[in-house]
């Protein structure tokens, strides 16, 4: 019967589809074990109490750390968050609240949608043009300025998605109390908000952490500890590429080093903002 | 009488809810405006730098293959070439194991390996790309030279593409890592769409006899069409415009190759390799006009890749 043969021939279609399906999955999470186990087995051995409190060695030398790195790590991550924090979120406030599906808001949106996946090596480069080479030297004011500007677009896309998640009787309740719409914002809104936007800004910085391109015209690298956001500024990412591209055995450890703290720390700020918002991430 | 009753109780609210809230408004709309204002001083700030380089060489730069600094002969072909390659290999690796992968999690998976898959998928796209550049350099290239490469050139060698030294280093294994990459968002985004098909159309065809194959391709495919553009035109956005996982396993040579195992560059990895070097104003010009393209073909790119998720999509839906 033919017929027969064609119900033979579907179900092993169906079956074969089904199965490179199942393979592509595990295939995925093998990559993922595969480059985690990887970065864990090779960097564990730079971790010691000199990784983390020592300067880098001059090449060809053993020991050192990248003390100075993780600071100018933490400083530039942070100084960027004191810039594209409040700028985001008063964007992101304009699209939900003030936006009313207007043309304006529906260009903002698309615009900001664009710049989150948008090349980060451009805005280094703009930034480097704009701020290095008018003020003469490299900065970590610039470096910290190239990442607020990957992070002004993703704070503003979540805190305007996380607006329109709270309940209009909400805003209803309180305007009817008599409060002006500022107060109502700050008072209530932005509190009902708060898990929400907290992730949007900690998948931010979690994204930023790991940036090297926009740090390697701006904030560039220095093998000394951080004086200042005025001259270069150590951090862990154009580091770990300079070591990885040297030919020194002793800068590939610490490079592996740096690669694994950098994964370890996006990595647990990104399940945290998953547990702060107790659903899935991006 | 035609004066507005007075609700506020204090002369001090009064004051404040006149000014209070237009002054609100107006500092968020000023951020707002001040996204935007970021686009435009970066497309301007492009433009205007790279004006010596647009005026020495003209449209022709985009189809000329030289690069040479000491002549100040530059052309952008080797770099707009190397990134489209690289990104057209990631792309035919990545689609179609990303809609796999999807249809394995929004269809196939048991109900509690979901979550456990899907937050794997998930850590995968957060790991950082330099991550991911060192890996390829240090992991991946050796295997592709010792044992990938070799087994290609003895299957495929009488092509150009798999011809040529196995270093382990250059356009394919550039390619492969931003597979890697991209295959998350891809598989992600790809899900989510599968997950908007009514389910009363799955459950129609299921009761019809069809096979979940057949679901797949007859229905939620159609269905979602747009959105999987949407998701692949988002990955492809992602890899044109990578640059630290590409500069590490592309090799950085200004040569145009046949051969998928030969050392190329693209726009990023010629940017991180030079801009910083670049001693000259039409050398430092004409870098500023690969990051002007770089920057054109991606904003167009996930141009496409908005407006197909945003038709997907529905209202108020996905950043």
């Amino acid at each position: 019967m033919p017929n027969h043969i064609d119900t033979r021939r579907r179900v092993l279609t169906n079956r074969l589809v089904m199965g490179i399906s199942t393979l592509s999955a595990m295939l995925g999470l093998a990559m993922l074990a595969w480059i985690l186990g990887d970065v864990a087995l090779k960097g564990i051995h730079a971790i010691n109490w000199d990784f983390f409190t020592k300067l880098p060695p001059p090449p060809g030398e053993t020991g050192g750390g990248l003390a100075n790195a993780m600071l100018g790590t933490l400083l530039l991550t942070a100084t960027a968050a004191l810039i594209a924090v409040p700028f985001g979120v008063m964007a992101g406030t304009f699209l939900a609240e003030f936006g009313h599906g207007g043309r304006v808001a529906a260009v903002v949106r698309y615009v900001s949608d664009i710049l989150v996946s948008a090349p980060s090596i451009v805005v280094g480069m703009c930034v480097y043009l704009l701020v290095v080479v008018p003020s003469g030297h490299f900065s970590g004011w610039a470096g910290a300025l190239s990442l607020a500007v990957i992070m002004i677009p993703v704070v503003t896309r979540t805190t305007d998605e996380m607006l329109r998640l709270v309940p209009t009787e909400m805003r209803e309740a309180t305007l009817a109390l008599g409060a002006p719409y500022w107060r109502m914002m700050l008072g209530v809104i932005y509190r009902a908000a708060a898990a929400g936007m907290t992730t949007g800004i900690l998948l931010a910085v979690a994204r930023v952490s790991g940036e090297t391109a926009p740090l390697l015209f701006t904030a560039l690298n220095s093998p000394y500890w951080l004086d200042g956001l005025n001259g270069p500024v150590a951090n862990l990412t154009v580091t770990l590429f300079n070591y990885a591209m040297s030919p020194y055995d002793e800068w590939h450890t610490l490079a592996w080093g740096a690669a694994l703290l950098i994964t370890v720390s996006v990595l647990v700020l990104t399940g945290f903002s998953r547990i702060i918002l107790g659903t899935r991430i991006r | 009488m035609s004066r507005k009753p007075d609700t506020t109780p204090t002369p001090g609210r009064v004051s404040l809810s006149t000014w209070g809230d237009p002054l609100f408004k107006g500092i968020t709309f000023v951020f707002a405006a001040g996204v935007l204002a970021l686009l435009v001083a970066m497309f301007a700030v492009l433009w205007h730098e790279s004006a010596p380089s647009r005026a020495a060489f003209g449209l022709g730069f985009l189809t000329d293959a030289s690069w040479n600094p000491v002549t100040e002969r530059f052309g952008a072909l080797t770099a707009i070439a190397g990134t489209l390659i690289s990104t057209l290999i990631a792309l035919l690796v990545a689609v179609p194991i990303s809609v796999g992968i999807a249809l394995f999690l929004s269809e196939l998976a048991p109900a509690r390996l979901r979550t456990p898959f899907g937050v794997g998928i998930e850590l995968l796209a957060a790991i950082p790309s330099i991550v991911y550049g060192m890996w390829g350099l240090f992991v991946l290239a050796p295997i592709l030279s010792n044992l990938v490469q070799p087994a290609l050139a003895n299957s495929l060698g009488f092509l150009p593409l798999f011809s040529g030294p196995q270093m382990g280093i250059g356009m394919l294994t550039a390619g492969l890592v931003l597979a890697l990459m991209i295959t998350p968002f891809i598989a992600s985004v790809t899900r989510d769409v599968f997950r908007m098909v009514p389910p009363q159309l799955k459950e129609s065809a299921y009761g019809m006899g069809a096979t979940t194959w057949e679901v797949v391709r007859d229905i939620m495919i159609p269905y979602g069409r747009k959105g999987i553009y949407g998701a692949v035109f988002l990955g492809m956005g992602r890899a044109l415009g990578e640059t630290m996982a590409v500069t590490f396993v592309i090799g950085n040579s200004h040569r145009l190759s046949a051969s998928l195992f030969a050392p190329g560059n693209s726009i990023a990895s010629t940017l991180a390799n030079e801009f910083t070097e670049a001693d000259g104003d039409l050398y430092l010009s004409s870098l500023v006009e690969l990051g002007l393209v770089l920057f054109l073909i991606t904003f167009l790119i996930l141009g496409f890749a908005q407006l197909y998720l945003k038709r997907m999509s529905a209202p108020g839906g996905r950043s």
